[in-house]
């Protein structure tokens, strides 16, 4: 247990020691999807899926997360690639981070992808790091990494989310006994785009919105998103609605490279003659799911894209916002956020 | 399988967390075996119901006899409103079907606690407190029951007083677990957002809490056979005069004349008003 190796004096060099070794389990290295499935049937609950490799790494050296099997997705050719896809986009799941941003037509429609997709982390991460792992990647927050039996990780108690907590990462928005946010930045890009995240098992193939992919706390308090043992994230189809539209995207950080969100916003919108036809929004790290702004695409339709409108904007967007301790500048933060995605850089001004 | 699962707290100690959640099942399939073992026993098993004659006379008997004022039948009804919701928004997400289900959770606990209040006042100063705990004479008849109906010899048991054994019997584990999670359930209101309280689950320690949680659990999943059960006899056909009368506030008189004893259960008085005995 890991709380066994922190006892004693001698509790972290035993803990780095073991930090270096990779625990026993055994691994599968499927070659195509049906193999992948068959596996992730057969082993259900106690088999760990592998995309790029980044977030599981840690899981498993830190002993916190312990499969018996862990299906590596790396060789399965089926997975990666860019396709036309009704005029649109299939991207395929384990697609790296570089390869979104540099492909041409993503560059070309859908802009916000890969500005979000290039926001990840580091250039190392993004030539390793998939689409469908920075989408599925587990939360940040410490206390769950630390490996303490929280309600996300089955228990009864939230550590970040008490008087004394150490919260400033943590969620302003729909939180719901656990606290922690989504840290992806491709995931408000996303939803923003209207996506649908191809998901299959050994019953067939189905297809979730992006925006209903993720799972907030109120649903499911120990998962992140729609999947279940057996499932498998394979493509992610983007349609040609938002083609071409105006896009923002802008990632708050600590610091500019290899760093997780503070928070993040997401826009496209069609705007015609001065006022926005239609427009989708989204916002991450404020909530423990990505989360679309209906209220403020409902405000903002048929407007025109001023200051003012921003403004309003970005109090609507923070209405049921509720700080924690420490992450009360998140509220500020947010709404300077939106009215920027709203109202754009050179007309909106911090407040 | 264990019956409670255990986790590590911050300070190393194992503390428990909550109860197994297989023990949903268990209690179900535990409840519906009872069901069914009665159902079969009843049927084919259970001896012709036989009392004692009745020593008093029973006088001019009114046609209904008044078993509950609408008091008690308002907080019967909003009880067992909570009480279902309860249970369906603390066990359907853990069978499958995900909600989000923790605002209903502790609204429905605040009616059933705020009942429960209601019911101890009322039951404490309007009503016959004694008349739904057992008494000598319902050990006594429950053990002549046994005898006779393990074909022993035994006079036949008494007729009941207001409330049959079995009645009382259920009444008491509801009390137990009806307690159980509602004074549990207040505290763990602590640890959600709700408008009452600051969020704050370092109130008690973690072996405190976990022990409540364990708690709650139990008493939770219990009631889920316990309602099974009070469903089950409530629509039992010779239960249903008894189920009628938890809407209509009266029993009919036959029924009183066979099964109830007038010196138990002094009706003449009752329907005056003045020991009504609800």
């Amino acid at each position: 247990m890991l709380s066994r190796d922190r006892e004693g004096a001698g509790g972290e060099t035993k803990m780095a020691i073991v930090r270096d070794i990779m625990p026993a389990f055994e691994l599968f290295q499927p070659a195509n999807i049906a193999d992948a499935i068959a596996l992730l049937d057969r082993y259900g609950r106690d088999a760990w899926v592998m995309a790029g490799g980044l977030d599981s790494f840690d899981w498993l050296k830190d002993r916190i997360k312990k499969p018996k099997v862990v299906v590596d997705l790396s060789q399965i050719g089926e997975l990666r690639g860019i396709r036309d896809w009704n005029g649109g986009l299939e991207i395929g799941a384990m697609t790296t981070l570089t390869e979104v941003v540099r492909h041409p037509v993503v560059k070309e429609k859908f802009g916000i992808l890969s500005t979000g997709a290039e926001a990840a982390a580091s250039p190392q991460i993004r030539n390793q790091g998939t689409l469908g792992g920075n989408v599925s990647q587990d939360t940040r927050c410490w206390y769950y990494r630390g490996g303490w039996k929280c309600y996300r990780a089955g228990g009864n108690v939230c550590f970040a989310d008490t008087p004394t907590a150490i919260n400033r990462e943590h969620a302003i928005i729909g939180a719901d006994r656990c606290v922690a946010v989504n840290p992806s930045d491709s995931a408000p890009a996303l939803i923003v785009l209207d996506a649908q995240m191809v998901i299959r098992n050994s019953r067939g193939e189905r297809s979730v919105n992006a925006e209903d992919y993720f799972v907030g706390p109120d649903i499911d308090i120990t998962r992140m998103n729609v999947l279940k043992p057996g499932d498998l994230l394979t493509a992610i189809r983007i349609p040609a609605t938002w083609a071409g539209a105006q896009f923002y995207f802008e990632k708050v950080r600590d610091r500019q490279v290899w760093d997780f969100p503070i928070l993040n916003v997401a826009s496209a919108m069609v705007v015609s003659n001065g006022s926005i036809e239609r427009m989708r929004i989204a916002v991450n790290a404020a909530a423990a799911r990505p989360l679309r702004l209906t209220v403020v695409e409902d405000f903002m339709r048929g407007k025109q894209r001023t200051a003012q409108m921003g403004d309003m904007a970005g109090k609507i967007a923070v209405g049921p916002a509720e700080p924690l301790r420490y992450n009360g500048y998140k509220i500020p933060l947010m709404r300077n956020l939106v009215k920027r995605a709203v109202s754009g850089v050179e007309e909106a001004k911090w407040a | 399988m264990g019956v409670v699962e255990f986790a590590t707290s911050p300070w190393g100690q194992t503390v428990p967390i909550h109860i197994s959640f297989a023990l949903i099942w268990v209690c179900a399939i535990g409840g519906l075996l009872f069901l069914i073992g009665h159902a079969i026993w009843l049927r084919f098993f259970a001896p012709a119901e036989e009392y004692e004659p009745v020593s008093a006379p029973s006088g001019d008997l009114p046609a209904k006899v008044r078993r509950h004022s609408l008091a008690a039948r308002l907080f019967h009804w909003v009880m067992a409103a909570a009480m279902l919701t309860l249970l369906f928004t603390a066990f359907a997400p853990k069978l499958g079907y995900q909600f989000g289900w923790v605002t209903y959770h502790w609204i429905a606990g605040l009616v059933l606690t705020a009942s429960i209040v209601f019911h101890v006042i009322h039951a404490s100063f309007w009503m016959d407190r004694w008349s739904i705990w057992p008494d000598r004479i319902d050990i006594r008849d429950a053990l002549r029951r046994w005898k006779r109906a393990t074909g022993k010899s035994a006079p036949p048991p008494q007729r009941f007083a207001k409330y049959p054994l079995e009645n009382k019997m259920y009444h008491f584990a509801i009390v137990l677990a009806g307690l159980s999670v509602t004074l549990t359930g207040v505290f763990m209101m602590k640890r959600v957002r709700t408008p009452f309280f600051t969020r704050n689950p370092y109130i008690f320690g973690d072996m405190t809490w976990g022990l409540m949680y364990v708690l709650h659990g139990l008493a939770g999943v219990g009631l889920i056979a316990l309602i099974m059960m009070h469903i089950y006899f409530a629509v039992r056909p010779e239960k249903l005069v008894i189920t009628k009368s938890m809407i209509t506030g009266s029993l009919d008189g036959e029924h009183y004349k066979e099964h109830h004893d007038p010196e138990r259960w002094p009706v003449a008085a009752a329907s005056r008003g003045a020991a009504s005995g609800l």
